[in-house]
């Protein structure tokens, strides 16, 4: 395993070159300035004031576009490669699959988690300039999420990556399930509760399966505790299994699926022609 | 002393048989000019070689190792320089690194190859790969293969971005080679390599239709 690091340093250094680095990590830094422009930490909505205020909408924001960023961004890591050669070449040198693929995942991981934590550091930084409190729980809380979501969604792509050999299908793919697991957050439960054709239970089960709806719970229980405010759907769950049961479940579940997805996208790498 | 074994290689893709039962045996000291018209699997071969496909039938042995189980263990003794230079995104410099890093071959040595194509690689170090002209990167990929000093080199249509001045600097280099090693060269023009083989195979529809020591 000595040429893991190699591979890991050596898709940070490509990734800090890459265009896509500079326009995703504009976009996390720009909301945070777009948050202290717009005066966000001064606002009071619902109850939220100041620095919990800027964070809450910081990773509500975060909900929906960084699963999207890190698939599109990722799914092009191995089958981009392959399509343009790359992958051939560099895999003519003795490093070993496992060397290549979790190397790659985890230099990967590094370029998509530090910006948005980093902006996150920021609002933090931010808040307490303007007079807040440190707010540990928070921040202890939404870097776990950020690291939970930052790895389900990279164990998702590197998984599509390695069983799609087109860079177009790939993407394609990608932004399918960015769409499906979107739709079925609270609103689109909603909806199908309303209809009255599917079972509680099964709408319930789909929204715990579901990575964004997780992540979308344990972000916003930790401001709300009744979670009047996020929907029927997780108002029930926090009921039925109970506050500290689904913030542990928010942070652990996401981790544990993009595990298993790297696991399967490695599985396939090493099973399947790699070009 | 066998380098390469493969005894009837198959390999089909979507149904279609890309390699036909090819039974080839590849000594040290064999310089091989592979040829045949496109599509006759000449590059799938190597790439079976390399270890990048799973075989429909058959085996594939490099120095005795199984290119696909033993991956490392065989890429340790093979060089490969591809028919296009791949836009690498690294640069130079890190392209360098990788290479000394997973290979062992010192990165001086790779300078002093590609001086000898007249390549000053320490203007372009940190540039990124692909933006070096055609030229330029081809002679940075045949410097890197000829410093790793590998038992087997295997070269798809290497001298295709190269002006003839710079392909008689490969040649030179090859010539020059002395330690024991074997090479394959996949071309569709055997006047460029006919002084430096002492062996020609050619392939049709997946087979080995000739296979001639000269």
């Amino acid at each position: 395993m000595k040429n893991i690091g190699l591979v890991a340093y050596l898709d940070i250094k490509e990734s800090l070159r890459a265009k896509w680095f500079y326009v995703y990590a504009f976009v996390f830094g720009g909301l945070m300035g777009l948050f202290f422009i717009s005066g966000i930490t001064d606002s009071v909505v619902m109850g939220f004031t100041g620095l919990s205020r800027l964070l809450l909408v910081f990773i509500q924001v975060t909900i929906i576009i960084l699963p999207i960023f890190i698939l599109i961004t990722t799914v092009k890591s191995i089958s981009s490669d392959r399509e343009s050669n790359v992958l051939e070449y560099m895999l003519s040198f003795p490093v070993s699959l496992k060397e290549y693929y979790w190397g790659k995942l985890i230099g990967r991981f590094a370029t998509v988690f530090f910006p948005v934590i980093v902006a996150l550091f920021v609002g933090v930084a931010w808040g307490l300039f303007k007079g807040g409190e440190m707010p540990w729980a928070m921040i202890f809380l939404y870097s776990a999420l950020i690291f939970s979501i930052c790895t389900v969604f990279l164990g998702i792509a590197f998984f599509i990556s390695t069983i799609v050999k087109s860079h177009d299908i790939a993407l394609g793919l990608s932004f399918t399930v960015w769409i499906i697991l979107l739709a079925f957050i609270d609103v689109a439960l909603i909806g199908l509760m309303m209809q009255n054709r599917i079972s509680d239970d099964v709408i319930l089960t789909i929204a715990m399966l579901n990575p964004l709806e997780a992540f979308r719970i344990g972000a916003i229980a930790l401001f709300d505790p009744e979670l009047t405010v996020i929907g029927p759907v997780a108002y029930y769950l926090l009921d039925s299994l109970g506050h500290t049961f689904l913030m542990l479940y928010a942070i652990f579940y996401p981790v544990v699926l993009g595990a298993f997805f790297a696991v399967f996208g490695y599985r396939a790498f090493k099973k399947r022609d790699l070009l | 002393m066998k380098i390469v074994e493969a005894k009837g290689v198959t390999k089909r893709f979507m149904g279609a048989k890309v390699l036909d039962d090819v039974t080839l045996d590849i000594k040290i000291g064999e310089q091989i000019a592979m040829m045949g018209p496109n599509g006759a699997g000449k590059t799938t071969l190597v790439r079976a070689i390399l270890g990048f496909y799973h075989l429909d039938g058959g085996r594939i042995r490099v120095d005795g190792y199984n290119p696909v189980k033993e991956r490392v263990k065989v890429l340790e003794k093979i060089s490969f320089i591809p028919q296009l230079p791949p836009p690498v995104k690294l640069s130079v410099s890190e392209l360098l690194t990788f290479v000394q890093r997973s290979t062992g071959a010192r990165k001086e040595r790779i300078i002093s190859q590609a001086e000898a194509m007249e390549l000053d690689i320490e203007k372009h170090v940190e540039k990124p790969f692909f933006k070096l002209s055609g030229g330029m990167k081809q002679k940075l990929l045949i410097a890197i293969a000829l410093a790793r000093r590998s038992r087997l080199l295997v070269f798809d249509e290497p001298t295709a971005n190269l002006d003839p001045k710079a392909r008689e600097q490969f040649y030179g280099l090859l010539e020059s080679l002395d330690y024991e090693h074997a090479s394959i060269f996949i071309t569709h023009r055997l006047e460029e390599v006919e002084g430096l083989v002492n062996r020609k195979i050619y392939m049709d529809l997946g087979k080995v239709v000739e296979d001639e020591r000269i």
